[in-house]
């Protein structure tokens, strides 16, 4: 093939996501997460000789829900089939699932498309099944640790259609997905925790070619910035295979982050049969079209029209209200100081710019922001009545963002409050006056510039505790 | 169908099992016979008849989404072959 | 008091009595297995608790706390029923150091009628055959002729109670295991209705097929344990309410007016002549009762075994795969890797039967064959539904032989397996159909062996069936004859 060929990348998502029930998929031990290893744990989860599994209504309930707020039709008539493959991490030595008849089919989720506009990405379907256990090397013994703590957390399996061809899209999507299911409390798709993972199909093809190249599949990622960089080295991998004249092999890598590569997992058996056949120890769930109406009904607002109604309603701009409703917590954050009175614009322009540099800056995620939100009305509350500077509202916030400070007592302990007292500030400036005459004289011939410099001088003489605004009209009153 | 050596391999590996040396050619002509008597279901006209994996037609039995104590972690590992700080030994499965 | 001839229910009655304590009566249950058990193998596991057991019986029956008629009798439990802190091991080495930490509900609803147990009761390895000879812990011999096989899977069941070293006990049946090593060995044994008892803590051969009921001296003492442990249970999710069965009704049942259908599928080759004889003999008796007897086609039987070994297998593949030398269970020695270890140790610890088994549950539901067998054999499930629906709308009860032999000779199937499948025909079906079906003794061949009456009901209707095998045992005495063997002991 000629090296001048432009390639198209093309991939599928399997995304599965832990539901955020208090309860496993088919025992009673709790989902929460972490714990000493083999605490959560009980004869049905850990796949005892003689016990059965027993549904959790609640799983049913989120994934209706789920394909709901994805725009799938619910499958009236439910089974769940058996997934049969030995793994440690695997109990029963078979995954409960769902292959004959998933429970939500055909829907979409809009995004925007890589080259500008919007695009549907297609879902094939959503299945529920039960997640496996955690394994963990042993270096001392150089064997493997098994924890069944997280063996039976309800999962959904989100499997898209291979309409993605950037990685930008796949992560759009999965910003879309993940804000989608955490506002209809689903799941808390927290990703380092592994309660949101993405296994991506990734063929390429030369561009206008209407046929699917051979995929290979990155299982279990769980970051975007990896995500990200899998996509690229993956296609890149391919692209030099099939440039060199290869052929692309069919298989399962697995993406190292560290070493900015992909490798063949080592296949021990020549075919996967997963032996699927119906569970014969479960019976066949039939969602109701009553049911289903009352689920959408118990949908919050999704994200979507959170986005459309914050510029219709509030006036925030396309891009604010896109970036604000891209997560459950910052919409929290957002309408909490909302309700409480505080203006919509000040609020977004906090979000969009302190909150959002501070997430950047500890690389954390909005729902890791662990102080109470009501601090953020506070501050804008203090700035809007003077009490104290912008300037000092950015300081006084990271304490509020790292330390979960009360930013009202954080100000008094301080004494960030602005100056107030007009004499106090008036004999500050005139010293600064006093102390800079080269400067008034400058301003006096004209040079705005050194207006500037003093205003400068007599904020850091008041350290920054008073208003600008009165600093330059005492000024400007001194200076004739 | 005719159960070759082949297949019996691929049966053995999927099964995650290994037949003696000895007793393979028999199992493999047992497997044969039984095979070719099963094989007899596909003169029985299923035409347009519904699978049915449930002979009585319940559905929607389901628990309530309530915890329920786990069990001591002694007891999830009490009949474990190997262990280690309350976690369950097997060799490393990590690549 | 002779306890060698009375019923579980007999014994229960005179306990509450106070004519003998439940610790005597454990202690006579002891001495028997004392006595027997050495020549028969029933028992895997005789408890080290039963005295204790029988004493705090004895206390709560006092207090009021018991009140089943069946407290305080000694039961034996199939080796595949899960109870606390005792070895559960499914006649396999691959559970033989297998003590769970929980107990079946099955159990658990006996324990709390105020059941003694007495031990865990040899069956084939995972009740996979009907022999008892594929058992790790060795073979189970029938007290009618020591030569002969029990019958299986619950051969130990079967044979404790036909040697009278427990009163009752609990069985499993998949395909016919239950019923089978009834007709087998002269007892009276019933599967009910598929869901009717919870298979929680029942180790899973087949899932869909698999059902516990009892093994006692006659239907009576069946329906009481029935009464016991028909339960609706949550752990369970195909476990359904039902009526339960009502030992008053049964007690009180007039076969007069009832309708029996025959198939005349269950008469064709590979009957025994004797068999066939004595089973056309039990349902003139019945006939002379004034039931009306009829005989009817059911083609379908011949698919039935097929459909059978298809499902069963291919569940079973699935069930065991969690013996994996991991968790618990058999773990192999030396292993060079993780895939080595499950080869190993699955290779070890399974008998060739269950390996059989395995690989061919694995045939069936591998990729590209899965239609033409697992999915054609669901089809068969629900014609042979269909076509016992039908029967059932004329048929009050449906009466055949249980096998199609008496108890065969130790060692003369065991090499060959189809041989083996094929004694399931008649058995079978009514796994398939989810069926309630009971095997009630009705005579003997030649050779002094003992022959089962198949009772098969509709649905849920297992008080009809005991009371059509109670009435039956009112006026015959097939159930009550002892083994002569027992007298030389």
């Amino acid at each position: 093939m000629a090296k001048t060929t432009s390639w198209e990348i093309v991939m599928g998502l399997e995304v599965h996501v832990e539901l955020a029930t208090k309860t496993k998929i088919f025992c009673s031990c709790t989902t929460e997460f972490g714990g000493a290893p083999n605490t959560h744990c009980c004869p049905v989860c850990t796949g005892m000789p003689g016990v059965l599994p027993s549904l959790n209504k609640a799983v049913v309930e989120y994934a209706t829900k789920a394909g709901l707020a994805l725009n799938c039709e619910i499958t009236r008539y439910n089974k769940f089939d058996r997934k049969n493959y030995f793994y440690p991490d695997l109990p029963k030595a078979y995954q409960i699932s769902q292959l004959y008849l998933p429970i939500c089919r055909n829907g979409g989720v809009e995004i925007e498309a890589e080259g500008g506009g919007k695009k549907i990405i297609g879902i094939h379907e959503i299945h529920m099944e039960e997640d496996a256990g955690k394994l963990v090397h042993d270096p001392w013994t150089d064997s493997t640790m098994v924890d069944y703590n997280r063996c039976g957390v309800p999962l959904i399996e989100i499997v898209s259609e291979p309409d993605f061809r950037s990685a930008n899209e796949v992560i759009r999507y999965l910003e879309k997905l993940k804000a989608i299911l955490q506002f209809i409390g689903v799941s808390d798709c927290k990703m380092q925790e592994g309660s949101l993972r993405a296994d991506i199909n990734l063929s390429v093809r030369p561009v206008g070619s209407e046929t699917f190249g051979t995929r290979t599949e990155m299982k279990n990622m769980n970051s975007f910035k990896a995500i990200a960089r899998a996509i690229n080295g993956e296609s890149k991998r391919q692209i030099e295979v099939l440039e060199e004249g290869g052929k692309v092999k069919q298989e399962t890598r697995r993406w190292d982050d560290n070493k900015d590569a992909s490798f063949a997992m080592r296949s021990k058996e020549d075919a996967q049969d997963y032996k699927y056949f119906p569970e014969p120890d479960l019976i066949p769930i039939e969602i109701s079209d009553e049911i289903i109406e009352q689920t959408r009904n118990s949908l919050p607002e999704l994200p979507e029209a959170k986005r459309q109604r914050y510029v219709s309603e509030l006036g925030l701009s396309e891009y604010d209200a896109a970036q604000l409703t891209t997560s459950k917590y910052l919409v929290a954050l957002f309408e909490q100081n909302l309700e409480a009175g505080y203006p919509a614009k000040e609020l977004a322009n906090w979000i969009m710019g302190e909150v959002m540099r501070m997430l950047s800056d500890s690389g954390k995620e909005p729902e890791d922001m662990s102080f109470d939100y009501s601090y953020l009305g506070s501050l804008i509350g203090m700035v809007q009545h003077s009490e104290i500077t912008r300037n000092t509202a950015k300081k006084v916030f990271k304490a509020v963002f790292e330390e979960g400070c009360d930013p009202v007592k954080y100000v008094e302990q301080h004494n960030l409050k602005t100056v107030t007292d007009t004499g106090a500030v008036k004999t500050a400036i005139q010293e600064v006056v006093a102390a800079n005459q080269k400067s008034v004289d400058e301003y006096k011939s004209g040079k705005e510039k050194a207006l500037q410099y003093l205003i400068g001088q007599s904020m850091r003489a008041l350290r920054g505790k008073a208003d600008p605004q009165t600093v330059t009209a005492i000024l400007k009153e001194l200076l004739g | 169908m005719v159960i070759t050596d082949e297949l019996v391999t691929y049966l053995e590996a999927l099964g995650r099992i290994k037949l003696p040396e000895e007793s393979r050619a028999k199992a493999q002509s047992d497997l044969q016979e039984i095979l070719q008597y099963i094989d007899t279901l596909s003169e029985l006209d299923t035409e347009g008849i519904e699978p049915m994996s449930h002979a009585l037609p319940l559905t929607n039995v389901m628990r309530e989404d309530e915890v329920q104590p786990s069990i001591p972690t002694e007891d999830v590992l009490r009949n474990a072959p190997a262990q280690k700080d309350n976690y369950f030994l097997v060799p490393r499965s990590f690549e | 008091m002779n306890l060698e001839t009375m019923t579980a229910l007999e014994l229960g009655a005179a306990i509450r009595k106070g004519e003998i304590s439940a610790v005597e009566a454990a202690k006579f249950s002891l001495g028997q297995i004392d006595k027997y058990d050495g020549k028969f193998s029933c028992f895997v596991t005789v408890q080290d608790d039963i005295l204790q057991r029988a004493e705090e019986v004895q206390k709560k029956i006092a207090s009021g706390e018991y009140t089943s008629p069946l407290a305080g009798v000694p039961m034996g439990i199939k080796d595949n029923m899960c109870q606390k802190g005792i070895q559960t091991s499914c006649g396999s080495r691959m559970l033989s150091n297998f003590k769970p930490t929980y107990s079946a509900t099955a159990v658990e609803e006996m324990m709390k009628a105020g059941a003694v147990p007495l031990g865990k009761l040899n069956m084939d390895e995972f009740a996979m055959g009907s022999t008892s000879e594929t058992s790790f812990f060795g073979v189970t011999r029938n007290p009618w002729n020591v030569d002969c096989v029990p019958g299986g899977s619950s051969g130990g069941s079967a044979a404790a109670v036909a040697a009278g070293e427990c009163f009752y006990a609990l069985g499993s049946d998949t395909g016919g295991s239950i019923r089978q090593p009834a007709s087998f060995c002269g007892v009276t044994g019933i599967k009910p209705t598929y869901g009717s008892v919870s298979r929680f803590g029942l180790v899973a051969y087949a899932s869909s097929l698999d059902q516990i009921g009892p093994i006692a001296h006659n239907a009576a003492d069946c329906a009481a344990v029935l009464a016991e442990i028909m339960k609706q249970d949550k752990r369970d999710n195909t476990s359904v309410a039902t009526k339960g069965a009502d030992l008053e009704a049964v007690l009180h049942t007039d076969v007069k007016g009832m309708k029996i259908g025959i198939p005349t599928d269950f008469f064709g080759e590979g009957l025994d002549k004797e068999v066939a004889a004595t089973i056309e003999a039990a349902a003139k008796q019945l006939e002379s009762m004034g039931a009306t007897v009829e005989k009817f086609d059911m083609p379908i039987v011949k698919y039935a075994i097929p459909a059978y070994y298809i499902i069963a297998s291919a569940e079973a593949s699935s069930n065991l795969s969690r013996y994996d030398g991991i968790k618990y269970g058999y773990r192999a020695d030396d292993f060079e890797d993780l895939l080595d270890l499950y080869t190993k140790s699955r290779s070890e610890g399974f008998g060739m039967e269950v390996k059989r088994r395995i690989m061919l549950g694995c045939f069936v539901l591998s990729s590209g064959y899965y239609d033409a067998y697992y999915r054609k054999a669901l089809q068969a499930k629900a014609l042979i539904k269909g076509a016992f629906d039908r029967a059932f709308e004329k048929y009050d009860l449906i009466l055949g032989p249980v096998a199609p032999t008496t108890a065969l000779k130790i060692g003369e199937n065991l090499s060959d397996p189809l041989k083996m499948y094929l004694g399931d025909i008649y058995t079978v079906m009514m796994n398939l159909a989810g069926l309630p079906a009971a095997s009630v003794p009705c005579g003997f061949d030649s050779n002094g062996m003992p022959v089962g009456m198949h009772l098969i009901g509709n649905y849920f209707d297992e008080t009809k069936i005991l009371g059509a095998a109670h009435a039956y045992q009112q006026v015959t005495d097939w159930h009550k004859r002892k083994p002569a063997e027992l007298a030389n002991i």
